[in-house]
């Protein structure tokens, strides 16, 4: 609660810097106090609390994946500083806007009432189609923006809908509430239809089959450093937010007593399979490389949805992987925003000849997809080799090796982009050595391989 | 002092090369190549005392992942294989400028690292580690220092990138899958678990794929040829001398004894596969024009008399295999060196445009011909050894395997002797062949020294490896 607090405060002090003129002292200012947001998220773990009439809901789930989030918030305000350069008049709303919008991600994680739950995602989402359409003189920043206000509000419109037949079934916004009385014996029909509709909302969210299609064209059209933040922090919170449902409102039991819990399991893996084919096989042929991490986010998408059918479990596994993810996809845009600061496309020829005027960023960029890719010692590796192992053990050796299937075509894109760098002559010359987009991509992929070396760190957290 | 020494020392070299500059990075690797040989030697002494020198440390609690490495005779005579290969391929190089030579040496420092790593793994996620972690840095080596056109180069490379990924990820699974059984991926609780005939052949054909691409046996050797051709000569040598073995060694580690029933159930496919190869990759090196290539053929061929003489599934089998493991690594390197040595003054790699070597430079010449005799396994040489000792097993399980795997010495000194005649007989060649210097002499001398000495006397290694080999036998007719 107190980190929720403390990050709506930082996000008005942000817009007040603007009136007291301290642009420049924006980013490290933020950062400063995003550090110490994290501090105090750190001091809340481990208690069990609910503030408000159990509006919000503190565990140790919240906590950790509030952290993570902070995390890659610190990154990406990180890189706004270079990116917004030429618009130094408006820094201190872009950045205001990120921190609101971290503030509406740690509600998602810590509702415990549907009202609070639903209340995040529009923070989250008003301020991404925001953030979507910020490039204002640029069409196709417009184009992403509108389109993803048109998709995003038809998904929370979906959502709403669910909460209320959800309330509908069980006369409660609550969720311990609905978490008991999920297990009575009678349960009205309008709860399983309301439990679709918020899953389609939620799918929607986190860009997975069939709920894709917006993804490619927002990723692409929006300014590189929302893609970033889409990609990375929005996916996470969204595929978080899902899981927190599922669990929280004791979606599975629930489901086992009215004998329906096999038709959401047969749902769950044919979403996941489809998520992970149709990610890679689309992502093989992209030349745009926003698009191609876009395409490449959708599978991963599919990769992290096999958690919800080990939900007692997998909560460690999911928080494992999705750092793993974020940080490398962190690492990765800090990369392609250097590379194309000064490019009006994000194609791979951008990337031509890196490996050779830019020795220490093209491996960084080789680290982070070789970590997406999932080779070890990366972190990458171990997320699916613990998703696997989960997987397997809860019986679905067919999904897993319809996964080991679609990691191997995941190679062929990835390194699609080393070859690029490492193996082209150089079209264009690289100057100037940013340093917050230097410390950001390194620090991201060290905590990274970090994450790989000692996974017990981040896997325990939630036992 | 424990095996996990060389493994620092591996990696701290790598880094160490990697921060000393263009200009003394060839040195710096060498130096820590030849400490890691040192250690290995000192360890082996260490072993034959009778010393502990395994390590096992818990390093995940859940799943169970352990640091485990256990040196037992098997493991440390591949690991010697690697630590003196190493040296000797760094040497070689010292006739060639590479571009940005510090991250090329970086990187074959610690290529050897992973390799000698995957060889003393006693954990099964830890010997996955360091078998992928290999693969990077030669993917890299070929990539970056290769020959020939960018966009042939390019396809190759990845094509073998994607096919040993591949395969490896299907072990992955089955790595996965048997822990399940076992609760732990410590070596010898997986030899424990007991799996019914049904699981034990996808558990084996798993493993399978990725041995089977990494060797390469017929028919997943498309990938060979053109990489062995595209890759910088030092790349080949580390990818046919070392990294194939590793495929070779953790057949004999990993699939025998964990899948024992399917083992011998299947025995007639796999080792017919690999006399496959053995016909295939002699008449295949027949026909080639290509110095490299035709080399690459020919190492196909040998590897696939080691790969069924492991499938016999006999102790002489598995010896021999060994044994002409260690020999194949220094005869395959001594050879591409030969090789590099033609292409460093003719710039070609093409037989037809050499010749008349001979005249030009007879110490060249002698030391050619023992390596390709060495090949044929010609008796003296540790070839011999090794080869003679397969076919016998062979013949133990099937006459005709014998004969048919008996090829590979009578093709193989068809085209080897035949490639001497073009490349070093005949007129005296228009352009000028200096002979070798000292640098490269004392490459070849190593070389042929292990080769001949072993050939007279292989009890050392025998003794080494035998003990490990009846314990690994021991597990597969357990049951």
């Amino acid at each position: 609660m107190n980190t929720l607090i403390a990050i709506t405060g930082l996000g008005i002090f942000c817009l007040l810097f603007e009136i007291l003129n301290l642009r420049k002292a924006i980013v490290p200012i933020t950062i400063l106090g995003l550090l110490g947001v994290l501090a105090l998220n750190y001091c809340e773990f481990g208690a069990e609390q609910s503030y408000y009439n159990n509006m919000i809901a503190v565990s140790k789930f919240s906590t950790a994946f509030s952290s993570l989030f902070i995390v890659l918030t610190i990154f990406l305000v990180a890189l706004s500083h270079n990116f917004y350069q030429n618009h130094p008049s408006k820094i201190s709303d872009y950045v205001a806007i990120k921190v609101f919008l971290l503030a509406g991600a740690v509600a998602m994680v810590s509702f415990g009432n549907l009202a609070m739950f639903f209340l995040g995602i529009e923070i989250l989402s008003i301020a991404l189609y925001v953030l979507a359409a910020s490039d204002r003189l640029n069409i196709k920043s417009n184009e992403a923006g509108m389109k993803y206000f048109l998709m995003g509000s038809f998904a929370s419109g979906i959502i709403l809908f669910g909460i209320c037949l959800i309330y509908g079934a069980m006369g409660s916004f609550d969720i311990s509430e609905i978490h008991e009385s999920a297990l009575s014996a009678e349960l009205p029909i309008w709860f399983p239809i309301g439990l679709i509709l918020m899953i389609i909302g939620m799918l929607f969210k986190v860009a997975a089959v069939p709920f894709h299609f917006w993804a490619p064209d927002v990723y692409e059209g929006s300014p590189a450093l929302t893609t970033a933040l889409m990609s990375t922090l929005a996916k996470v919170v969204a595929i978080a937010t899902l899981f927190k449902l599922i669990a929280g409102m004791n979606v599975i039991s629930s489901l086992e007593n009215q004998d329906l819990l096999h038709t959401f399991q047969v749902i769950v893996v044919i979403i996941s399979i489809a998520s992970m084919s149709v990610g890679n096989i689309m992502a093989l042929r992209q030349v745009n490389v926003k698009r191609m991490l876009a395409f490449s986010g959708i599978s991963h998408a599919g990769f992290m949805l096999m958690t919800l059918l080990t939900v007692s479990a997998s909560a460690g596994v999911l928080l494992y992987y999705t750092a793993a993810y974020a940080l490398a996809g962190i690492a990765a845009f800090s990369v392609i925003l250097y590379v194309c600061r000064d490019q009006d496309n994000e194609d791979i020829t951008n990337f031509h000849g890196l490996g050779k005027t830019n020795p220490l960023l093209a491996a960084v960029l080789t680290a982070s997809l070789l970590s997406m890719a999932g080779i070890p010692i990366f972190s990458g590796f171990f997320a699916k080799l613990f998703l696997f192992n989960q997987t397997i053990q809860a019986g679905y050796i067919g999904l897993v090796i319809v996964a080991v299937i679609n990691s191997i075509i995941s190679v062929g894109y990835y390194f699609k982009l080393i070859i690029a760098m490492y193996s082209k002559e150089a079209n264009q010359e690289r100057t100037g050595r940013p340093f917050l987009i230097y410390a950001t991509a390194v620090v991201s992929i060290v905590l990274n391989i970090a994450l790989g070396l000692f996974p017990s760190l981040v896997l325990d957290l939630l036992k | 002092m424990n095996v996990s020494t060389i493994l620092i020392i591996l990696l701290i070299g790598a880094f160490a090369t990697y921060f000393s500059g263009d200009k003394l990075a060839s040195k710096v690797a060498l130096l820590f190549s030849l400490a890691a040989l040192g250690c290995s030697i000192v360890l082996l002494n260490n072993y034959n005392a009778g010393e502990n020198i395994s390590v096992i440390n818990s390093w995940i609690t859940q799943p169970k992942i352990s640091f485990a490495l256990n040196a037992d005779g098997l493991g440390l005579a591949m690991v010697l294989l690697t630590a003196a290969l190493t040296p000797i391929i760094i040497f070689s190089s010292f006739g060639n400028d590479y571009k940005n030579a510090k991250a090329f040496y970086g990187l074959i420092l610690f290529m050897a690292f992973a390799m000698t790593g995957t060889f003393l793994a006693a954990d099964g996620l830890l010997y996955y580690i360091f078998w992928e972690l290999a693969l990077i840095p030669i993917y890299f080596i070929a990539l970056i220092w290769g020959n020939g056109d960018a966009e042939e180069r390019r396809k190759a490379v990845v094509k073998f990138f994607i096919y040993t990924l591949a395969g490896s990820l299907f072990m992955l699974t089955a790595f996965i899958y048997l822990y399940q059984k076992a609760g732990s991926f410590l070596i010898e609780d997986l030899y424990k678990v007991n799996l019914s005939a049904c699981e034990q052949f996808w558990i084996f054909l798993a493993f399978f794929l990725a041995y089977a691409i990494k060797i390469p046996i017929i028919p997943f050797h498309t990938w060979q040829a053109n990489v062995y051709q595209k890759a910088p000569t030092v790349g080949t040598m580390l990818l046919s001398g070392i990294m194939l073995k590793m495929g070779l060694y953790s057949v004999l580690r990993w699939q025998l004894p964990l899948a024992p029933i399917a083992a011998k159930e299947y025995i007639y496919i796999f080792i017919a596969l690999g006399i496959a190869g053995v016909i295939y990759g002699s008449i295949v090196a027949l026909r080639q024009k290509d110095l490299k290539k035709l080399l690459a053929y020919s190492s196909l061929a040998h590897v696939g008399l080691i790969a069924a003489g492991s499938y016999t599934l006999t102790l002489d089998g598995l010896r021999g295999a060994v044994m002409q493991m260690i020999a194949h690594g220094f005869v395959v390197v001594g050879l591409f060196f030969a090789a590099e040595v033609i292409f460093r003054r003719y710039e070609t790699r093409e037989i037809e445009e050499m010749g008349g070597i001979r005249t030009q430079s007879p110490k060249f010449t002698s030391m050619f011909l023992i390596l390709v005799l060495a090949s044929v396994a010609l008796p003296s040489t540790f070839n011999f050894v090794g080869e003679f000792t397969v076919l016998y097993s062979l013949s133990q399980i099937n006459i005709w395997f014998a004969i048919l795997g008996g090829t590979t010495i009578i093709l193989g000194a068809y085209y080897m002797l035949r490639m001497f005649q073009h490349v070093m007989l005949g007129e005296t060649n228009s352009k000028t062949f200096a002979d070798v210097t000292l640098n490269e002499g004392i490459s070849f001398v190593v070389i042929i020294a292990v080769l001949l000495f072993f050939g007279f006397y292989p009890k050392p290694i025998t003794d080494l490896i035998t003990p490990s080999l009846e314990n690994i036998l021991q597990v597969i007719n357990k049951n």
